[in-house]
């Protein structure tokens, strides 16, 4: 186990820069998830950090040695690829013990540590099997048992779940995550699913067009997004944003699309008729007499909560309600987002103005 | 496999599959009868009553006694042998290392350097055998062996390079990156991961290969002049036909023992070559 530091690393294809200079501290121990949008550099970083590219700027670390210059081999990582790179001709023994047997380790200590991952990964009735011979979510595992076999510095995963269906994919994130606790390994885990994230990390780290937007424990990401895209890029359904200005004189407001007036708490001084982004998650609007009047689009029930979208000052919105309330397309409601919970951003910059 | 009721696939499977089949066999069967039948049969003119084209009721074994024991028949199925089996396995050798670092390591020019491999395979025989011919008399090989298992590979390499090339690029790159992570240096990742994924490819080069080899006709006939040194192909069209008399029964016998280590060598390989061409990667 190490910590890794990755500091201002920048990573060119010929004249084609994909990384702008990245740094991301990870701690000993820590689980790192890499989320963002499809392209923004994820896997290539990844690929940085296992030594499968080269780095054209920056420096990464390992423990206390810069890896720079380092080959693959002697990084002491283990990574997990998105289609599994199982080893087709070899049984899943063979696949997991392959890195030992590189090493030089002695038969009987490769059997007895292949075994000891079969049985954390409940592999054991499948050690003699061909890779071709496997489900799925079996080969996934076996990807994982390669991994685990070796007792690296770092755990690197790049988007390890996304072959599989919905279920195994929810019951295999759960398994990942107990055998982080259990093994306490310095994770990287590369997703574009936010849920992933939220629900697997000790640290996020969201990447939009090669940049970091924002690091932080999920509840921070959640709770206190630096930007719009941060905002609108966690949580589930997305947060609502509303185009305004604001309105100082007397109580703040926010002055939404068609007039519509929404309430605030506090607002940055001096920033009476400041062009602002309102945003709203949809489980912080309350149905009250003094919101604003919106019509109802169409409801979703989901059994545990219902979605509601709503046309409120013209643009479409979506709520989350935990009571079952009777609705039914083109009822008017009056929503009310509570003014402790709303997000200001910047209309140009997109940064966070709010405390 | 064709679905449907059973005259469907009488007519869209069997029957064509059936004409292929006799279309592809006869030379083979005829090979085997005209090895067998006595010359008298042979040279029936074909309105005599007594000419029965496909089949003898006096089968002979003379043509084959007069194969080995009045021709140098034996040696030069070990000739030929000998050559296809070193000049193939030179060629494999080499194209699969090239093959590998034309398809892996990024260097500059590689894609360049493929092509131009390829266009050297494109050259005809015809004109490459005057300059071979001037090296291998520079280097008094001439009428040995090693004058054709040294120039087969001149079109052998480019032929296993281009083919591996291919099979190498369709090995999945994040097998070699996972041993490489594992702990494999590039040779050992090479060694223990690429080239047993890529075995359906290397013996599908090995096949072509020792065919072209073992078929090979012009560089056999102008580097070999002693009847004792020839290949199959050469030999027997030198010395079993003499002028215009065509020795019809020792030629086909010849013909036959002849092709009989090629489709050995087919139907032996020919399971891993199957299961090649449906992939046995893609997690
Ligand atoms: N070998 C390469 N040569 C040139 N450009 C590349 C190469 N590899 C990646 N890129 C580019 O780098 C950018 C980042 O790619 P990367 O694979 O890191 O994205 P990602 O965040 O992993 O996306 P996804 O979620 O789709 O996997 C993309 O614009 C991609 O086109
Ligand atoms: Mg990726």
């Amino acid at each position: 186990m190490s910590s890794v530091q990755i500091r201002d690393v920048r990573k060119s294809f010929g004249t084609f820069e994909v990384l702008h200079g990245v740094s991301i501290p990870i701690e000993d121990g820590e689980f790192v998830v890499l989320v963002g949008p499809s392209g923004c550099g994820k896997s290539t970083l990844l690929r940085m950090l296992a030594g499968l590219e080269n780095i054209t700027s920056g420096t990464i670390s390992i423990g206390d040695r810069v890896v720079n210059n380092v080959q693959p081999k002697e990084r002491d990582i283990a990574m997990v690829f998105q289609n599994y790179a199982l080893y087709p001709h070899m049984t899943v023994a063979d696949n997991m013990g392959f890195s030992l047997k590189l090493r030089g380790a002695r038969q009987e200590e490769i059997s007895s540590r292949v075994n000891r991952a079969a049985e954390i990964l409940a592999l054991t009735p499948l050690l003699e099997r061909y890779p071709r011979q496997l489900s799925g979510g079996q080969r996934q595992r076996v990807a994982m048992g390669r991994a685990i076999v070796r007792d690296p510095q770092v755990f690197l995963f790049d988007e390890p779940l996304s072959n599989l269906d919905a279920k195994l994919r929810v019951a295999m994130r759960t398994e990942i995550k107990e055998l982080h606790q259990r093994l306490k390994t310095t994770t990287v885990y590369v997703t574009h699913d936010q849920i992933e994230a939220m629900t697997m990390a000790d640290k996020i780290v969201v990447m939009h067009d090669g940049i970091v937007e924002q690091m932080g424990t999920p509840l921070e990401l959640y709770d206190k997004p630096d930007n719009q895209f941060v905002a609108g890029f966690i949580g589930s359904p997305a947060m609502n944003f509303l185009k305004g200005k604001l309105k100082v004189n007397g109580a703040a407001t926010f002055e939404g699309p068609n007039g519509i007036k929404l309430p605030l708490k506090t607002v940055p001084g001096n920033s009476d008729g400041r062009p602002v982004v309102y945003g709203v998650r949809p489980e912080h609007f309350t149905i009250a007499d003094d919101g604003a009047e919106a019509e109802i689009v169409v409801v979703e029930p989901t059994g545990s909560e219902t979605q509601v979208f709503a046309k409120l000052g013209g643009e479409q919105v979506v709520a989350v309600f935990r009571e079952r309330h009777q609705f039914s397309p083109g009822d008017k409601v009056r929503l009310r987002p509570d003014p402790t919970l709303v997000h200001l951003f910047d209309e140009t910059t997109g940064k966070r103005m709010n405390a | 496999m064709i679905e449907g009721s059973a005259w469907r696939r009488w007519v869209f499977f069997r029957l064509p599959m059936g004409i292929f089949l006799i279309f592809l066999l006869f030379p083979f069967y005829w090979m085997i009868i005209t090895t067998f039948r006595p010359d008298g049969e042979l040279y029936i003119p074909w309105y005599r009553a007594t000419y029965k084209p496909f089949w003898t009721w006096n089968p002979t074994t003379a043509h084959l006694k007069y194969l080995f024991g009045e021709t140098t028949f034996a040696i030069w199925m070990w000739n030929t042998t000998f050559i296809a089996v070193v000049s193939t396995a030179i060629s494999l050798f080499c194209g699969v290392l090239a093959g590998y670092a034309l398809s892996r390591l990024n260097f500059k020019g590689a894609a360049l350097l493929g092509t131009t491999i390829f266009v050297t395979y494109l050259v005809p025989q015809t004109l490459l055998f005057i300059p071979l011919s001037e090296i291998i008399r520079t280097y008094s090989l001439g009428d040995t062996p090693w004058s054709l298992i040294l120039s087969y590979p001149t079109f052998l390499i480019p032929f296993c390079t281009w083919l591996m090339m291919g099979y190498f690029k369709s090995v999945p790159k994040e097998l070699e990156e996972c041993a490489r992570i594992d702990g494999a240096a590039r040779w050992q990742a090479m060694l223990y991961i690429v080239i047993p994924v890529a075995v359906p490819g290397i013996l599908s080069a090995m096949i072509f290969a020792f065919t072209l080899s073992w078929n090979e006709f012009i560089y056999a006939l102008v580097f070999l002049s002693s009847p004792e040194q020839k290949t199959v192909p050469v030999g027997v069209i030198s010395e079993l036909v003499r002028g215009d008399v065509f020795f019809w029964g020792p030629l086909m016998a010849g013909a036959l023992f002849g092709s009989i280590p090629v489709a050995i060598a087919y139907s032996f390989f020919v399971e891993h070559y199957v299961s090649g061409v449906t992939g046995s990667v893609k997690g």
